[in-house]
């Protein structure tokens, strides 16, 4: 039904969004380039010239950057095992028939609405503070001592933290697969005997193995961004600054622009690399 | 894979799902519930759950203190106006995607949802520096168009899926029936397509309420919203549980709301109909 005449109107209905998308990705990253070459120190001299690759091997061997990437690997791993797991499991409770299932659908899925500033916030003063903290009540009237959760184990903590955040998305998104199941392929195997142990692991295990992929694509491009909550909690002392907090603190902070984006380019090709990935299941569902 | 079983079972799930449920749902019934007790009851030892002297002072104390009617109303036109402007942007776009499909669409779309993995830290600066030089730091225009350009993407691609679902015959129909382009998209396709605009809008909505990096940054005093407002409390100074719990729960009580309504449409809002 496309004509040579409806075609070029529909170039011209795209232009808008698309000449908006190239310009935000573009020229941000262009600059980003741009800086990662030049020792730029705005707040100290200004533009210092060229230097090559200087500030990306600075990047690297600062003595902030490794521990600054397995900051970010502890929270993304550990975000998405417990997300997943618990996911699944929650999937598999909300899927069964239960009285007030709409209730404690909304139940579940609410951490999603709250603001990261604001469950960051909630969770460190009223949760996890070692001396008002309703964790600390907690432990007292089991008669163990408190913990200082944001100093004594911070990443845990900020892992906690996310993941109570991050854990509706993944149920939503596997309950919506779960439901997708056929009943019958379980009837079936329940009438063989299979026991639901081995019902989970060889029928319904494999047909969420699809969702599962997509809750950890896109959950990684958000957790390896994961800011406010280390901006409110800890300010990414205690061993709980990310790749992404480093980042933003050699940008800011100390106003070393030229290194903080040699910075900002490896976080783009870490993403990228994740993003492909997520890009190639989601082109092959896509019958445009 | 809904199945009969016995009532017992159901009474045991029931109990089962509702205990966890009340669990993960326990700090924002926490926070709700310190919101309206005094400072000295919300840290008494041991906590009180229920029986304190409800109080609306709390409320009343954050929004003298603190100006939290400017905040609202930040939040209110940066998620509002950058929501209708994608949205005005987004349609065109995803209807012609939808209607008037070309062997380039499906890398457009891919294309566009790339963009929404650029990781915001790696072009702080640049865009930083771009709202310095063009004297809209820390203003609602700012942050309508930063928050815009993040969520085009998502805003294209859930409207392309429902507009996907309209079925091109009965354009076709309305066609031989006579109908000009004009009819066709007023009296056809728009009452058709305002449902799906409409979870679009309200997903997004929720999405821009609570972004809280490029708020974070971008503004100060003028045009923060209410994700800087709660992170302003951070500082140990403004400290008080049953002030911090107030002022959170009305900046989550109406996204709370919209979020109950949207929940259906996450999912394919969520992950760019890769899971259906």
């Amino acid at each position: 039904m496309a004509t040579q005449h409806s075609r070029s109107a529909a170039r011209m209905m795209m232009a808008p969004a698309v000449v908006l998308l190239l310009g935000w990705m573009l020229v941000p990253l262009i600059m980003t380039l741009y800086f990662s070459f030049k020792k730029y120190l705005p707040l100290r001299g200004g533009d210092l010239g060229w230097i090559g690759f200087d500030n990306y091997v600075r990047f690297v061997s600062s003595s902030a950057f490794w521990p600054s990437v397995s900051a970010t690997l502890i929270i993304v791993g550990g975000v998405l095992t417990i997300t997943v797991v618990l996911g699944v499991l929650l999937a598999l409770m909300l899927d069964q028939p239960i009285w007030g299932q709409g209730i404690v659908r909304i139940l579940v899925i609410a951490p999603f609405f709250v603001m990261p500033t604001v469950s960051a916030l909630v969770w460190k003063n009223m949760f996890m503070d070692p001396v008002n903290g309703l964790f600390a009540h907690l432990w007292k009237f089991f008669g163990a001592e408190p913990i200082a959760w944001l100093t004594e184990v911070p990443l845990s903590s900020i892992v906690m933290i996310v993941s109570w955040q991050w854990l509706p998305f993944a149920t939503l998104i596997l309950l919506t697969a779960i439901q997708s199941l056929d009943s019958e392929q379980i009837e079936a195997a329940e009438m063989d005997g299979a026991p639901i142990i081995k019902r989970f692991w060889f029928i319904v295990l494999p047909h969420l193995g699809r969702a599962i992929t997509v809750v950890v694509l896109i959950q990684t491009i958000f957790l390896l961004s994961v800011f406010a909550e280390i901006f409110v909690t800890t300010q990414g002392a205690f061993g709980t600054k990310t790749l992404s907090y480093l980042i933003y603190q050699r940008v800011l902070e100390s106003q070393n622009v030229g290194l903080g984006s040699a910075g900002g380019v490896y976080a783009i090709i870490l993403a990228n690399i994740v993003a492909i990935f997520l890009m190639r299941m989601v082109g092959k569902n896509l019958d445009a | 894979m809904a199945r009969q079983v016995t009532s017992k079972r159901k009474a045991l799930n029931t109990v089962l799902a509702w205990g966890i449920g009340l669990l993960i749902f326990f700090p924002i019934l926490w926070t709700i519930l310190t919101s309206f007790k005094t400072e000295a009851q919300a840290i008494n030892d041991p906590p009180i759950f229920l029986f304190f002297d409800w109080t609306l002072e709390n409320y009343q104390v954050v929004q003298e203190r603190s100006n939290y009617g400017r905040f609202l109303w930040n939040s209110v036109i940066i998620a509002g106006g950058s929501t209708l402007l994608g949205t005005a942007i987004a349609i065109p776009a995803a209807w012609s995607m939808a209607f008037v499909p070309s062997k380039r669409t499906k890398d457009i779309l891919l294309w566009m949802l790339s963009t929404k993995m650029l990781p915001a830290v790696g072009v702080l600066y640049p865009i930083y520096l771009l709202f310095i030089r063009m004297g809209i730091l820390d203003t609602r225009v700012g942050l309508v168009v930063v928050i815009m350009l993040i969520n085009l993407p998502i805003i294209i691609w859930m409207l392309y899926t429902y507009f996907k679902e309209i079925p091109g015959e009965i354009l076709e129909a309305a066609r031989m029936d006579g109908a000009s382009l004009k009819e066709e998209v007023l009296y056809v396709l728009t009452p058709m397509a305002v449902p799906g605009i409409a979870s679009t809008i309200l997903l997004n909505i929720i999405l821009a309420w609570n972004e809280a990096f490029w708020t974070l940054n971008l503004t100060a005093a003028k045009a923060a919203p209410l994700t800087s407002f709660i992170a302003s409390y951070s500082s140990p100074e403004g400290l008080f549980y049953a002030k911090l719990s107030a002022a959170s729960t009305m900046a989550i009580a109406p996204i709370l709301i919209l979020g109950w309504f949207s929940q259906k449409q996450l999912v394919r809002g969520l992950t760019f109909g890769a899971v259906k």
